[in-house]
């Protein structure tokens, strides 16, 4: 029997009319991975943050035991000082600082107040090479990937004499391979005797990597599973509360005409005028049809979209746009929407939403033509509208009042296909349209876009999770460096076909 | 923010019979900033009307306060269009004095030949200012929204080089006095076509009052008006099934408001009337209240100061509305320059400095966020008049003006201070 190095009793943290978490328990072993897996909203965020203090002592109620004694954290240094250590999904670093500079921040290597820069190099090579990571410390952390800076975060732990790793999302903005190397390292850890807390949607990884899985449902503990328990399907039972057997709904397509076409797409890097990003990719979209774009981090999925879209991407962008087998002008954001073309972000947060403002606001924005008359709003047909997309679309909130920042990410995301449905497109792209939300609105998501196949849009899905585009798409195409490599009916695709798609391209390529 | 007044609304139109009313603390809570200010402008104004004897509220010193503000409150409206987007502008000082100073030289400096003499007339001379304060914005805002120089900068030069032009048309001497028509902008009143009535059973000490009745006539129809739009909104509200403020609310509400206005109208009525200032004033603020309300092009502006990534990749013209907001800024400071002018009666070298400052107080007192995104016109007007009636009643006390400018610091932050204070909480 494994001691147990954290054990939280009845955690109840009420926020003004909302009870965020009630009675929660929690234990954690010496030396394991423990997975919290839950909706969005269940609340494991807000319990990660009453035990690094983030939320101090006395603004909940309950007890927090770790390594045998009552803990009582009125900041995140107190945490940080017993060796519990917080990463966030947004990381904490500072971009125009270098890795080693970052690594130390706040933990100056420094006698007197002046920072010795040896002592400090030397000692992140030493923490970059306990987690794997080859650069040089010295480099600014703007230059590198958001996989390596995810490394440079932990590394930044491992200097605080980390004894228990808490992990929020590590993975929701990894590639494939950065995503394994993470896990791998998580394991690594484990054989030396951290343990670690990772707080995932990835049931995947989870089943992979975890000894144990808490599962959060509507801020309660719902049950802690243990290894030879855990299966994809009763995590996902157990998030829910209700099995679902189908994780896409089942549609029946109704293919018309082409819609859209792109015609030798070329676009080049917006700052590096040389570096070609995207390469004669012609694509075509039919009315009522779901088509989704594969490939890796970096194919070049999203810069195509956004470059389509009023050339919000990249430079020197040649190519012809035809919507409903007209040449249209898609030079400007503007112009592309009145074409009929609407492009929903991977990052809603930088660039989908206005996060201070209200539903109402923000479902129309994209289409205040049709609530005005000569420039000007009319209130109530804009109320309407909100209310009515606010419906179709299922987003839960008191009222279109509500500021979208305080949503959860699945509402969010709602909002902001609620404004592109707003737009009435012929053609809408989504990218990501599942990133970072839980289950239960994933599948509502999917609903939305098959009405809307239904209705007779025709859909563009950019997505990294392969499961997704082979569960909810009609046809693929597989990307690869700016190329399309590959394009087949989704009925006979798989995740190794696409795979190989992939890997011949590289062949070829080099 | 939300830029509505009006409570939460969570019916729908398809259920109309969901249709209710907030409870009086939901509705009085949702809306609890915009009436903190005011209270806290009313209360200052207590305060004062206590501390100096009464004089604070004399007709001829609510008029004064009016005057002396105009143009504080005229460039606010402006400011707050170019803080909600997310920019400052350092500039607006040294513009109104600028255009100040070529008001007086159109009009009184230059001696034209016979066939440009048009030129010094003061319509046209107000014009030409009107149309040279917008092309400096147009200008400056050329720069930060197309360019991308961020607005502090291009605004710190803008607001040397147009203290430099002043000194320069000046050479370095006040010009005037100014045309009389001119010197109506600021000093004049409406003229009385109703005729005065007296009211001989107010008399005090023996003087008769003598209203100013069409300043009377004219607050009667603002009222009438004022609550006929609202019965009427209200109204439509209903009817479409959305929720309203409870009715005990919305009668307090209107109730209070036309007895605001009642007051003021008196104490105007029994001076001299409305001041042409207040006029165009009065229409400015309905205008741009109107303008962040319901026009697109307001919306757009919040917008883009709340997300200006997600403004464009919406559809807006981000670069345009930038460009348009500081054209509208310095169309703005244009008209105070010349308001300031015809108060003081001569534009001198020294004028407009430092009312940047003031202005740009104003708008956060009124509760605008420095990060863009938030703010409303009413609340930088009323931040204006906490400013202005503290300068006011300090002044008639007789406090200090080094007092006066560390008091007038100590609120700012203090306003700034317990409006984040509260943000955090309820957050």
């Amino acid at each position: 029997m494994t001691k147990t190095i954290l054990e939280m009793r009845g955690i109840t943290k009420t926020f003004p009319g909302v009870k965020a978490l009630s009675d929660v328990n929690l234990d954690v072993r010496e030396g394991e991975i423990h997975a919290i897996c839950g909706e969005n909203g269940a609340g494991k965020s807000t319990l990660m943050k009453v035990l690094s203090g983030v939320y101090p002592t006395g603004s909940y109620d309950g007890q927090i035991i770790y390594q045998g004694e009552e803990q009582h954290f009125k900041s995140i240094s107190d945490s940080e000082h017993k060796g519990i250590v917080i990463i966030h999904q947004e990381l904490a670093l500072v971009p125009l600082l270098s890795i080693a500079e970052n690594i130390f921040l706040g933990n100056e290597q420094a006698k007197g107040g002046i920072i010795d820069w040896d002592e400090t190099r030397d000692g992140a090579r030493k923490l970059l090479k306990m987690v794997g990571l080859k650069e040089d410390p010295d480099t600014l952390i703007t230059n590198i990937g958001v996989g390596k800076q995810q490394l440079v975060e932990i590394a930044k732990a491992l200097s605080k004499q980390v004894q228990l790793l808490i992990l929020d999302e590590p993975t929701a903005s990894l590639s494939e391979k950065d995503s394994q190397a993470l896990l791998d390292l998580l394991l690594e850890f484990k054989k030396r005797g951290i343990t670690s807390i990772i707080i995932s949607h990835k049931l995947n990884e989870i089943s992979r990597i975890a000894d144990r899985v808490t599962v959060i449902r509507d801020g309660k503990s719902i049950e802690t599973m243990n290894t030879e328990d855990i299966t994809e399907d009763r995590i996902i039972t157990s998030m829910v509360g209700r099995a679902l057997n189908d994780r896409y709904p089942s549609r029946t397509p109704n293919v018309g005409e082409v819609v859209l076409e792109v015609r030798n797409w070329n676009v080049f890097h917006p700052q590096h005028r040389e570096r070609q990003i995207i390469r004669d990719v012609n694509i075509s979209l039919r009315k009522g049809e779901v088509v989704g774009i594969a490939g890796l981090m970096g194919s070049g999925r999203t810069e195509f979209a956004m470059s389509v879209f009023g050339k919000s991407y990249g430079q020197k962008i040649s190519g012809e746009v035809f919507v409903n087998g007209q040449k249209v002008d898609t030079s400007s954001v503007d112009k592309s929407i009145r074409n009929g073309i609407a492009y929903a972000t991977e990052d809603r947060k930088t660039y989908g939403l206005n996060l201070i403002d209200h539903i109402k606001h923000n479902t129309t924005i994209a289409n205040l033509m049709g609530v005005s008359r000569w420039g000007v709003i009319d209130d109530l047909a804009e109320l309407d509208a909100a209310n009515d997309y606010r419906k179709k679309t299922n987003i839960r909130s008191s009222s279109v009042y509500q500021v979208v920042g305080n949503l959860s990410g699945g509402n969010q995301q709602k909002v902001v296909l609620s404004k592109w449905l707003y737009a009435n497109p012929d053609v809408l792209i989504l990218d990501e349209p599942t990133r970072g939300i839980d289950v239960g609105a994933k599948y509502e998501i999917y609903t939305i876009i098959n009405q809307l196949a239904a209705q007779g849009k025709a859909i563009l899905v950019i997505s990294s999770e392969m499961p997704e585009l082979l569960g909810i798409t009609d046809r693929l195409y597989v990307m690869n460096e700016g190329r399309i490599v590959g394009e087949m009916p989704t009925s006979e695709a798989s995740q190794e076909k696409i795979m190989r798609s992939i890997v011949r391209a590289e062949g070829k390529a080099s | 923010m939300t830029t509505e007044t009006a409570p939460t609304g969570t019916g729908s139109a398809a259920q109309p019979a969901q249709a209710h009313e907030m409870t009086l603390m939901g509705a009085l809570r949702a809306n609890m900033r915009d009436y903190g200010l005011l209270l806290a402008l009313i209360l200052i104004m207590l305060f004062f009307q206590y501390f100096t004897n009464g004089v604070l509220f004399k007709p001829v010193n609510l008029t004064n306060i009016i005057l002396q503000n105009s143009y504080i409150i005229v460039m606010a409206l402006g400011m707050l269009l170019v803080i909600v987007a997310g920019h400052i502008d350092l500039s607006v000082g040294s513009v109104s004095g600028f255009i100040g100073a070529l008001a007086a030289m159109l009009m009184v400096g230059w001696n034209f030949p016979p066939e440009l003499a048009f030129l010094a007339h003061p319509l046209v001379a107000g014009a030409i200012c009107l149309v040279a304060g917008a092309a400096i914005g147009a200008a400056q805002g050329y720069i930060i929204a197309y360019h991308r120089v961020p607005a502090f900068i291009v605004t710190l030069a803008g607001m040397l080089i147009f203290k430099g032009l002043s000194l320069a048309i000046l050479a370095g001497k006040s010009v005037g006095p100014f045309p009389a028509e001119f010197q109506m902008l600021s000093a004049g009143f409406i003229p009385d076509i109703v005729g005065p009535i007296t009211m001989p059973w107010l008399a005090e000490n023996g003087q008769n009052v003598v209203l100013h009745s069409t300043t009377m006539v004219i607050a009667i129809l603002a009222i009438v008006g004022m609550v006929f739009f609202s019965i009427r909104g209200r109204g439509r509200r209903l009817a479409r099934g959305y929720d309203v403020e409870p009715f005990s609310l919305f009668i307090i509400k209107n109730v209070v408001i036309a007895a605001l206005v009642l007051f003021f109208a008196y104490m105007l009525a029994s001076y001299r009337g409305l001041p042409n200032v207040l006029v165009v004033m009065g229409v400015l603020i309905a205008f741009f209240v109107f303008m962040t309300k319901r026009l697109t092009f307001g919306r757009r502006i919040y917008a883009l100061g709340g997300n200006l990534k997600a403004a464009a990749l919406s559809g807006i013209k981000t670069e345009r509305t930038t460009f348009y907001i500081f054209a509208i800024m310095g169309a703005l400071a244009a008209l105070a320059g010349m308001i300031y002018a015809a108060r003081l009666n001569s534009a001198t070298p020294k004028a407009g400095q430092g009312l940047e400052l003031d202005v740009i107080a104003a708008v956060f007192i009124g509760g605008a966020s420095a990060l863009g995104g938030v703010g409303q016109v009413a609340g930088a007007v009323i931040g204006a008049f906490i400013m202005g009636v503290m300068n006011n009643g300090m002044s008639i006390m007789g406090v200090n003006i080094d007092w006066q400018q560390m008091i007038k610091g100590v609120v700012l932050l203090a306003a700034v201070f317990f409006d984040l204070y509260n943000k955090n909480r309820s957050a």
